[in-house]
C-alpha cells in the first residue's frame, strides 16, 4: 500500500493525539463546530426577539401582530424544512456509501485504481456544491430506462444526487486517512496469520479506525445540512422557497427579518446538538490517546 | 521430492536482500532442524529481523532459495495461506488487535482464515490461554493488559494456527524487566516441548540456556556459529567477540 501524500485539513487525517486539539483550534471559518457555541445560541435568540419588538413596533397598528404571522405560516415553513432534512438525509446516505466505496478504491493495490479514485476525490472535493448542483440539474436526464423500466428523475431527487457528490469526495478522504491512521503494523501481524487483504481490511483496519472517522462524518453532515437551502436557488420547493412565498404573500416588509431568523433557528437548533456531540466526541477519543 | 521430517525443516540457502540502494542481506546460509531452537544475534540493523521477515514471506527476497517443508518461498506463485499456516510469527511490538479481547484476538484466526468450528477453537484458545497464563484475562481487551501479558496472548494467538515453526523477533525487547522473565517462560515451555523455533533476541543467557544453535549476523552476513557453550566461551571471529564484550 503506497500512501499517497496529499494536503488535507480533516482532522481524521492527521496523526492522532494532541495533533487533533490543535486541528480543531485552527479548524477555521465555516467549521459548524466553531460555529454552533452557546453563545451564537444565546445571540441568535436575541436576535430574534428585538427583531419581533423591533418591527412590531414599526408596523402599522392596524396590522396583525408578527408572532401571529409567524404562527400562521410556522406549519407551511416546517414542512418545508422538514423536507430540507429528508434532503440531507438522503444525500448523506447516498454521499456515504459511494465516498465508502472510492475511499476503499484510492488504498487499492493497483495504481490505476488508486490513481482514479483519488482524481475523483480531489475533483469533487474542490468544486464549488452549487456548481455541481446545478450540473446535475442540467446533465441528468427526468427519466431514467433500465430494462424496460422507466424511472423519473425528478427535481428534488436530482438536487439529492447533486449534494451527494461532494459529500463522498469528503467520505472518500475520511475512509482513506482513517485507514492510513491504523499502523501498518496491523496489517503486518493480520498477514502472518494468513489473513486476506479483504478480510484484513473488513475485520481489523475498519472496526479500528470507525472511532476516528466518526467525528469527522458528523462534522460533514452539519455541513451538508446547513448546505441544503442551496437547492431553492436551482428550483426545488424547500424551506428558503416556501419563507419567500409566505413573505411575498404576506407583503410585509417588517416580516422579512424575523421570518427568516425562525428558519435560521431551526437549522441553528437541528445542527447545534450535533457540533457539540462531534466535539464531546472529539475530546473524548483524544484522551483516550 | 516430497519434504519428510528428517529433513531441515528450513532450508535457507544464499538469501539476499536488499531495501532500495541498502543490501540488507547478503548471502545468509543456514538449516534449522525439526524441534531445533536457534537464535540470532546481532548488532542493530544486521537484517535479523529481515531474515525472519523473508522466512514468512512479508518480504520478497531478490536470490536465493528459503524452503520450509520443502516448499519455495521465492517463488512467484507462492500458495502464502499454506507457508503461513506453518510458520507463526511474534513480534516485538506484540501487534494485538486493540478492538478485540484477548480470547478474540485468539480464536480470529482459526475461525476466519482456516474456516474451523467455533466451539472447537474456542475451547482450544481457552487452553492456550491457560497455557500461557492468562485463562483469567480471556475477556480482557489489550489495552487493559500489560506489555508481557500482550505478548503472551500474541504467542497464544499465533499457536492457535497449529504452526510447525514459531519465529519471535526480539520479543522481550519493549517490555520491562519484571515482565520479561514471563514471556521467556512461555517460550521455554514451547521449546521444551519440541517446537521449532527461530528466535531473534538480544537477552544472551536466554540464548545461551535455549539454544541448540546460535547464529551471529552482521552487515547482512553471518559471520560465526556454533552450539551456545562454544559460541559464548571461545568466539573466533573479532567481530563477533566485540559484539560479545560489549553485551556482556
Ligand atoms: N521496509 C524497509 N524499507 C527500507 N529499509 C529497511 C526496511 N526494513 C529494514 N530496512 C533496513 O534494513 C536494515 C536491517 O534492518 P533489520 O530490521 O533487519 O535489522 P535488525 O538486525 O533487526 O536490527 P534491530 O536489532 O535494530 O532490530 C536496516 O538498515 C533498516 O534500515
Ligand atoms: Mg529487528
Amino acid at each position: 500500500m503506497k500512501p499517497i501524500a496529499c494536503h488535507t485539513d480533516l482532522p481524521v487525517l492527521l496523526p492522532p493525539g494532541p495533533a487533533l486539539t490543535v486541528a480543531r483550534g485552527e479548524s477555521g471559518f465555516g467549521d459548524p463546530r466553531r460555529i454552533f457555541t452557546p453563545a451564537v445560541a444565546i445571540g441568535l435568540f436575541a436576535a430574534f426577539v428585538i427583531s419581533v419588538l423591533v418591527n412590531e413596533a414599526a408596523a402599522a397598528p392596524a396590522a396583525p401582530g408578527i408572532l401571529a404571522a409567524l404562527w400562521k405560516w410556522a406549519p407551511l415553513i416546517f414542512q418545508g424544512f422538514l423536507f430540507n432534512l429528508l434532503v440531507s438525509v438522503l444525500s448523506m446516505a447516498i454521499g456515504t456509501v459511494a465516498g465508502t466505496a472510492l475511499g476503499l478504491a484510492q488504498i487499492s493495490l493497483l495504481p490505476s485504481v488508486r490513481g482514479a479514485s483519488w482524481l475523483t476525490t480531489q475533483f469533487f472535493r474542490n468544486a464549488p456544491w452549487l456548481v455541481l448542483l446545478f450540473y446535475c440539474m442540467l446533465l441528468l436526464p427526468f427519466e431514467i430506462k433500465i430494462a424496460g423500466l422507466t424511472i423519473p428523475l425528478p427535481a428534488w431527487f436530482k438536487s439529492v444526487i447533486g449534494l451527494s457528490l461532494p459529500v463522498m469526495a469528503n467520505v472518500s478522504e475520511v475512509v482513506r486517512g482513517g485507514v492510513r491512521s491504523i499502523p501498518l503494523a496491523q496489517w503486518e501481524s493480520a498477514e502472518t496469520l494468513a489473513f486476506t487483504r479483504r478480510q484484513t481490511l473488513w475485520m481489523i483496519i475498519l472496526p479500528q479506525c470507525l472511532k476516528r472517522m466518526m467525528p469527522p462524518w458528523m462534522n460533514l453532515y452539519a455541513i451538508l445540512t446547513m448546505a441544503t437551502p442551496l437547492i431553492s436557488i436551482v428550483g426545488v420547493q424547500d424551506s428558503m422557497t416556501l419563507t419567500r412565498a409566505a413573505l411575498s404573500a404576506e407583503g410585509r416588509s417588517e416580516l422579512l427579518v424575523p421570518m427568516y431568523l425562525m428558519l435560521l433557528g431551526w437549522f441553528f437548533l437541528y445542527c447545534y446538538p450535533i457540533a457539540r456531540c462531534t466535539v464531546a466526541l472529539e475530546r473524548r477519543f483524544t484522551v483516550k490517546n | 521430492m516430497a519434504w519428510t521430517p528428517d529433513q531441515p525443516i528450513i532450508r535457507i540457502a544464499d538469501v539476499h536482500k536488499s531495501f532500495g540502494p541498502i543490501e540488507v542481506l547478503k548471502g545468509v546460509t543456514f538449516d534449522v532442524r525439526k524441534g531445533e531452537v536457534i537464535c540470532v544475534i546481532g548488532p542493530s540493523g544486521s537484517g535479523k529481523s529481515t531474515l525472519l521477515r523473508c522466512v514468512n514471506a512479508l518480504v520478497p527476497i531478490e536470490r536465493g532459495s528459503i524452503l520450509v517443508e520443502g516448499q519455495e518461498v521465492n517463488d512467484p506463485k507462492l500458495d502464502k495461506l499454506a507457508l503461513r499456516r506453518k510458520v507463526g510469527m511474534v513480534f516485538q511490538q506484540y501487534n494485538l488487535f486493540p478492538h478485540k479481547t484477548a480470547l478474540q484476538n485468539v480464536m480470529m484466526a482459526p475461525i476466519h482464515v482456516l474456516k474451523q468450528d467455533r466451539n472447537e477453537v474456542e475451547a482450544r484458545a481457552i487452553a492456550l490461554l491457560r497455557k500461557v497464563r492468562l485463562a483469567e484475562k480471556a475477556a480482557a481487551y489489550p489495552g487493559e493488559l500489560s506489555g508481557g501479558q500482550q505478548q503472551r496472548v500474541a504467542i497464544a494467538r499465533s499457536l492457535a494456527m497449529n504452526p510447525d515453526v514459531m519465529l519471535f523477533d526480539e520479543v522481550t525487547a519493549a517490555l520491562d524487566p519484571e515482565t520479561v522473565k514471563e514471556v521467556l517462560v512461555a517460550i521455554r515451555e514451547l521449546a521444551a516441548e519440541g517446537m521449532t523455533c527461530m528466535i531473534v533476541t538480544h537477552e544472551m543467557g536466554f540464548a545461551r540456556e535455549l539454544a541448540h544453535h546460535i547464529y551471529f549476523t552482521d552487515r547482512g552476513v553471518i559471520v560465526e556459529h556454533g552450539p551456545p557453550t562454544d559460541f559464548f566461551a571461545c568466539p573466533r571471529d573479532p567481530r563477533t567477540k566485540e559484539f560479545l564484550s560489549q553485551i556482556l
